[in-house]
């Protein structure tokens, strides 16, 4: 009986351990997220394997679903689930080329961590320095990492020199729609545009 | 012979005083007409903006109304031409002078925007941060010869943030107005835009100095001069944001119409605190 509490202990001690080990704060994601693009970025890679790879991260730490709910705006609310389906694979399939194409240019950047900020329980700022090279100035970079699940902390913006990503896109979107007669099929034709370009 | 002299010192006088009663009353006039035409914007812009509600107030994002988006698109493909012939090929070679030179470059430009920042800061309240930018400007100017080096930074007056009227009119509660596309300086607001008629009525000492003459040191040239490489200035420095913004928008007016107005706001709250510009309204919507 006490050999079956042990085990019982010492199985609850291993999965409190193991959880405690994954979950990561804000920071350590950055950082971590950092590491590897940077990694990727200056290795001896072609550009289609570069790309392969940062999707990898962007697929594991950014919550594209979310974001891509977030830029749709008011128009979420007026459009079918198979339209929401439909929006949700585009969104996906146009987040990974843009995040990727944006990325792939750059050759080992240096981003540093300084500090971060909770919000709120949901939203922690992680403030961040991109070191400035001989051709741009430095680059202030804060990142809203999503933290309702405290393991599972994801990327919801980026948020250069106080300007932010996922703002603009939504911005970008709506006029997009707006233009078009509040039709969100020409949204996704320009999505598809973009993805097959 | 002397009599002729003193006639024509007479007439001369005459002349002259008349000619600077009539520089004096043209100036006045254009003076009183743009402040007037200012006063008409900035009443108009105060109730333009959502409804005639102050958007300070709510410490969001309200948004701006794009009264004129089909001029505004032609005005904006038409400075987008400009960039390509002209702006962007300047900057690429702007970029081979020595760092140094393009340092010096920025500094000098930084400093000349001093003039307009510093009573702005004081309309703004912020006298504190308005002394801070005199000793700045004081100490480039002499020993950092023509603002060319920044010794005002080594001894701690560091963290320089320009100010123009435009922020001044928004610290005071004046709404933006009508997005609007200016023909080469880009985008801009009812309110900025009209705003930044102060700099021509007296608002802007280099202005004063250079164009009005109020000085025989510099000239007209010197003034545009300064404008065309602040634009150059800025421009190189962001040459491939723009290409990648570019190339990775699915409408870059719209990109740069949003990048603008949560520039100026951001400018406006003179915060680095995107947790004051940002509303979580907007992403606990998809939570729900």
């Amino acid at each position: 009986m006490l050999n079956i509490k042990v085990k019982i202990l010492i199985i609850f001690c291993l999965l409190l351990f193991n959880s405690t080990v994954q979950a990561k704060n804000p920071s350590e994601l950055i950082v971590g997220i950092v590491d590897q693009a940077s990694s990727i970025l200056s290795g001896n890679l072609s550009d289609n394997e570069k790309i392969t790879q940062l999707n990898d991260i962007a697929e594991n730490n950014v919550d594209i679903k979310g974001i891509g709910f977030y830029t749709l705006g008011k128009f979420r609310k007026n459009i079918s689930s198979e339209d929401q389906d439909r929006y949700a694979d585009l969104f996906r399939k146009y987040f990974l080329k843009s995040f990727s194409s944006r990325l792939v240019t750059y050759t080992d950047p240096k981003i540093n961590v300084i500090s971060e900020k909770v919000v709120n329980e949901k939203y922690t700022i992680v403030n961040s320095i991109l070191v400035a090279t001989e051709k741009r100035p430095e680059v202030k970079i804060d990142w809203r990492v999503y933290t309702k699940n405290p393991d599972k902390p994801l990327i919801r913006d980026l948020i250069v020199e106080g300007l932010s990503l996922a703002r603009t896109q939504k911005e970008e979107f709506k006029s997009v729609i707006q233009n078009n007669n509040n039709d969100i099929n020409a949204l996704f034709k320009t999505l598809e545009d973009f993805i097959n370009k | 012979m002397k009599n002729y002299t003193s006639l024509a010192r007479f007439y001369h006088s005459n002349y002259s005083f008349t000619l600077i009663k009539d520089f004096i009353y043209n100036l006045r006039m254009k003076k009183y007409l743009l402040l007037l035409f200012l006063s008409f914007l900035i009443t108009f812009n105060a109730h333009s903006s959502s409804d005639g509600t102050n958007e300070m107030s709510k410490k969001n994002s309200g948004e701006v109304k794009d009264c004129f988006e089909s001029l505004n698109r032609g005005i904006f493909a038409f400075n987008q031409a400009i960039d390509t012939l002209i702006i962007e090929p300047v900057a690429k070679g702007y970029r081979y002078l020595p760092k140094p030179i393009r340092n010096g470059t920025s500094n000098v430009l930084d400093n000349i925007s001093l003039v307009v920042t510093i009573p702005n800061n004081i309309l703004q309240g912020d006298i504190k941060v308005a002394g801070k930018n005199s000793a700045r400007f004081i100490l480039n100017s002499t020993i950092g010869i023509l603002g060319f080096f920044d010794p005002a930074t080594k001894i701690g007056l560091n963290d320089y943030v320009k100010e123009d009227w435009g922020q001044t009119l928004g610290t005071w509660g004046v709404g933006e107005g009508c997005f609007i596309v200016l023909p080469v300086l880009g985008p801009s607001t009812l309110r900025d835009a009209s705003a930044s008629l102060v700099n021509y009525v007296g608002g802007n000492a280099w202005y004063n100095i250079t164009v009005d003459e109020d000085t025989h040191y510099f000239s007209d040239f010197d003034y545009y001069a300064s404008r065309g490489l602040t634009g150059v200035d800025f421009r190189a420095k962001n040459i491939e944001s723009f290409d990648n913004l570019e190339a990775n928008s699915l409408d870059f007016y719209a990109s740069v119409k949003s990048l603008y107005l949560q520039d100026r706001k951001k400018k406006i709250f003179n915060s680095d605190e995107i947790i004051e510009t940002l509303d979580d309204s907007d992403w606990e919507e998809i939570d729900n």
